[in-house]
Formats: structure tokens, sequence, C-alpha cells
């Protein structure tokens, strides 16, 4: 049978292997090429080792990208997580209406990020007209209403991960842990987080990397504003490709700085979630 | 029992008042649109009254402004030639690498897995390059460059699902005289339906919603998506006309929320399906 569907390469893996090859393999081995070179089209690029990742490295609007960045990942990975693990607790209770509920919260996961984005201007503008300020008042206005969206986008979806993690638990080993004379607080500790650990690792890892690339939502709330303060790092990334001429050579090595940075953290993180599985 | 029913009613009310909250933002959008646009950013919470109600003067100037339809339009035909696409050609190639044990078919598959990881931005430039090259600039031929980018989560979460297929089924139809090509589309690609449906609904949100890779890739001067034109509505040049942008958001929300309306629980099966799996 193997060899009969071997012939039929061609027809059923070669189209899917070309287009591949022209949306990722080939851009992204040119992409790490073109990080150690200037250049302003693909084919003016000349060699200049590892100038691009310096300049990158100096550039204090890039470092001050990375630490607005990571302090958005880290908060953001934790009220998220946590709101979402609330409401899934409490809606696979099972009351009246919990359809409709799981239905309204997930919601805005369907709604892209430019559209989320304006909405979301026009609500926060809104709110902070009380006290004469607006969104890009400051880097710090920016970073929680930015954190505003992100929530209100993401703990649905998350949520639903989390309700289907808890459906899998049997229903028997609560009955019994609690016949026992478990406290709630027992019975969430000691037997539904580590029964639900395979949907915390893959939530953490979504919110994670979901975070770390947020690029349309950044846009269209502040673009970066005032004055590149609440720019994240893919937005960065853009402006030093398209805002800046001569420098297309340190956006592409910001990009590789990136995209170590996100294999990395998805690596480490991945390894630490997993290893709690095993204990359970 | 009875703490409990008096609890559950209290969280039911508790949930209901947070729903009201979470659809808020969207409803006062709504609102918005119906207002003449120098009320919007003044009082964005009051409700329209004689004096700043616009009717459906904002929808008409939006609509004319942007040509909101041509665009839309573009939207549809690339969103559906993309999905069409990888769904085929991505099951067909993870059928192909899954049967087919050899070093291409190995290596394809950690390519993909790679794929997935590798944020945007690193092949952006290059991308667009690429295909400006290669004149892929169009509505019409974009759904390559999605086909390529979106390969990876396709053709990973396939695989998945074709390994859990009994070899032994195919083996019966080959003998009884199936081609590959038949075998696969008679008989393999019923059972991977709900697979299908949850690739589909991921490349679709995805997709649809999908900002920077057609602003890079797309002739600009003729062809726009809306997440493009709703950028350029308020990045543009001049005064932002605050009531059409109201108009452009809400025509652009509607529509998913009738598409997720209606396919509700294969849209939540599909997430969570390809949560579990991703």
């Amino acid at each position: 049978m193997e060899k009969s569907i071997k012939r039929y390469f061609p027809i059923f893996a070669l189209p899917t292997m070309l287009a591949f090859c022209i949306g990722f393999v080939i851009p992204f081995i040119e992409g790490i090429y073109l990080s150690f070179c200037k250049f302003t089209t693909v084919l003016d690029a000349k060699w200049i080792g590892l100038g691009n990742f310096k300049n990158a490295l100096a550039d204090p609007v890039f470092a001050h990208a990375f630490w607005y960045t990571a302090a958005f990942v880290v908060v953001s990975l934790i009220i998220v997580n946590l709101c979402a693990l609330g409401l899934a607790l409490l809606l696979v209770r099972g009351f009246k209406g919990t359809n409709l509920y799981r239905t309204v919260f997930f919601m805005p996961n369907l709604i892209g990020g430019i559209v989320l984005g304006y909405v979301w201007q026009l609500i926060l503008n809104g709110l902070l007209l009380e006290i004469d300020r607006t969104l890009t008042y400051s880097e710090a206005y920016g970073f929680w209403g930015l954190m505003i969206l992100i929530c209100w986008q993401q703990i649905g979806y998350m949520m639903i991960i989390y309700i289907a993690g808890l459906q899998t638990i049997p229903g028997e080993i609560i009955e019994s842990a609690e016949m026992d004379g478990a406290t709630k607080w027992q019975v969430l500790k000691g037997i539904k987080i580590p029964m639900i650990m395979p949907s915390i690792t893959i939530c953490t890892f979504l919110t994670v990397t979901n975070s770390f690339k947020l690029f349309d939502q950044n846009l269209s709330l502040t673009a970066g504003e005032p004055a590149k303060m609440s720019e994240m790092l893919a937005l960065n990334i853009y402006n030093t490709f398209y805002g800046r001429v001569g420098w297309e050579g340190v956006g592409q090595a910001k990009a590789v700085i990136f995209f170590i940075l996100v294999v990395g953290i998805a690596l480490i993180q991945l390894k630490l979630t997993k290893s709690k599985e095993v204990q359970q | 029992m009875k703490a409990k029913k008096k609890t559950d009613s209290l969280l039911s009310l508790a949930f209901a008042i947070l729903s009201v909250v979470y659809v808020m933002p969207i409803v006062v959008v709504v609102i918005n649109s119906f207002k003449k646009k120098s009320f919007i950013s003044l009082k964005p919470f009051a409700f329209p009254d004689a004096k700043s109600f616009a009717g459906l003067e904002n929808y008409v100037r939006g609509v004319e402004k942007i040509e909101f339809f041509k665009y839309f339009g573009y939207s549809v035909i690339i969103t559906i030639t993309s999905v069409v696409l990888i769904l085929i050609c991505c099951s067909m190639c993870a059928w192909f690498i899954t049967r087919v044990k050899s070093r291409v078919s190995k290596l394809m598959y950690y390519l993909c897995v790679f794929s997935m990881v590798v944020p945007f931005q690193m092949v952006m430039f290059t991308l667009s390059k690429t295909a400006d090259m290669l004149k892929l600039n169009s509505p019409w031929t974009i759904c390559i460059i999605y086909l390529g980018f979106g390969a990876g989560l396709a053709v990973f979460m396939f695989c998945g699902f074709v390994k859990n297929i009994p070899i032994e089924i195919e083996e019966a139809a080959m003998i009884d005289g199936c081609s590959p090509l038949q075998t696969f589309f008679k008989v393999v690609l019923p059972i991977m339906k709900p697979t299908y449906i949850t690739v589909g609904i991921l490349e679709t949100m995805w997709i649809w919603n999908d900002y920077l890779l057609p602003y890079l890739v797309l002739d600009l001067k003729k062809y726009k998506t809306i997440p493009i034109v709703i950028q350029y509505l308020r990045g543009g040049y001049g005064r932002v006309d605050m009531g059409a942008i109201m108009a452009c958001l809400v025509l652009a929300i509607i529509p998913i929320i009738v598409f997720y309306i209606s396919c509700q629980k294969y849209i939540i099966k599909g997430v969570v399906d390809g949560a579990v799996k991703g």
C-alpha cells in the first residue's frame, strides 16, 4: 500500500510542500541570512556580520519594548488564567443559564484585533474623559488599557478550555474526597488542579505566546503612543522595518532575537508545566 | 441541598450582571453608530437624543467613504479560497506523510510543528518580497501564501487525526481496487469530517481577522480587507470621522456574530479540540 501511495506524491504532498516553501521555509532562511546584512530590498543585501545585532541591542526603544512586553506577559498570564479558571469552576456547577453565559464570554474572541482595539479605544477614552486624560496620556494608561482589552478577549477562550478539562474529572473522586471530609479548598488544590494540569499547560502556553506576539491590538489601541512608550516588541520590529529607512537590517536582527525569545520561552514554559503533569 | 440552590441562584444573578457588562462595549459602539459624529467623542455613553440622533447617516457615509462592500467581498473571497485550499491540500499532505514513512515525511512533519512557534515578524519582510516577486499579491492568489504560512497548524492537526484511523480500512479499500485518490476521497475524507470542521473554523477565525499579512502582501492600491480598511479609516490623514468608524465597526462585527451564533456548537468544540491537540 505504501508504495502505491508513494507514486502519488506530486498530487498529495507536492502542492502543500511547495506553498510551505514559498510561505515559510524560504522567507525564514532568507530572514536569518538578511539579519547579517545591510539592505533596503532583498537584492541589494551586503554582508556586515553582527552589526545589526549590535545596533538592535543598543537601541533603547527596543530594550524598553522588551521590558514592557515582559511585564505585560507576566501580568496577563496571571490575570487571564486566574479569572478564566475561576469562571470555569463556577460554570461547571451547572446552574441556570450556564450555556448562555459561556456563549457570551467566548464571543469577543472571534472579533479581530484591529476592530477590538477601536472598540476599546472609544470605551476607555470615554471613561478617562471623566478625569481629563486619554489612553495615550502615559505608558501606564496604555498598558492597563491593553490589559483590559486582552482580558476581555481571552478569558472566554481559556475558560472554554478549562471547562473541557474540568468536565473530564470523574465525579466519584470528588464525592469520595468530600465524604472523607476534605474541604472545598483541599478538593481544588489536591484533586481538581492536578487533574486539569494538561489544560493549564495549554492555557498558560497560549496566553504567554499570544501576549508576547501581540500586534494588532497594540497598533489599533495606542499605536505605541506616547512617543513609542507603549510599543510592544512586535510593533517595535514592524516600526523599525517600515518606519526608518536604512534600518531594515536592524529590524530583521530584532526579528531574529524576537524569534529566539519566543521559542525559548515556549520551550521553558512547556517543560515547567509538563513536569508537573507527570508528578500527579 | 437548599443552601446549594440559594448560592446557585445568587451565582446566576451575578453571572447575568457580568454578562451584561461583558457585552457593554459592543452595545456602546452600536449606540454611538447612530449619533452625529461630533457627539461621539464628547459623550460616548449617552443615548442619542433628538439633537444628536443621526439615523443611518453614519452608515451611508461610512460605506461610501471606504467602499465597504467591495472590500467586504475581497475579505470573503480571500477567506473562502484560503480555507478551502488549506483544508484540501493539508489533509492530503497529512495523510501522505503519515502513511508513507520516509525521511522527507518526517522532515516535513517537524518543520510544520516548528513553523507554528515562529512569530510572523520573523518572516514578514522576506515573505512580502517573495509574494511580490511571484505576483501573488491579488485576493485570488494570496491563498497560496496562506496555504504556505498556515500549513503548519493544519498539517499537524490532520496528522494527529490520521494516526488514529485504523489502516485496515484503507487497505481493504485498496484491495477492492480503489486508487489512492479514490481511497482518500471516498474513505478517509468522510471519516475525517470532524477534523475538517475544527481546522476550518480555526483557519477562518485567523484569516478573516488577519491584518498584517494581507496588509504587506496585497497590492493595496487595488485590494484591501476589512481590518485594513478600518485601520485606514482611523489612521488616515485629515480629521477622523468617528461616526463612519462606529458604523464600520458595527458592520464588521455583525457578520462575525451571525457566524458565531449559527455555528456556535462547532466553534466551541473546534476551539477545544484544536487547543487539546495543539
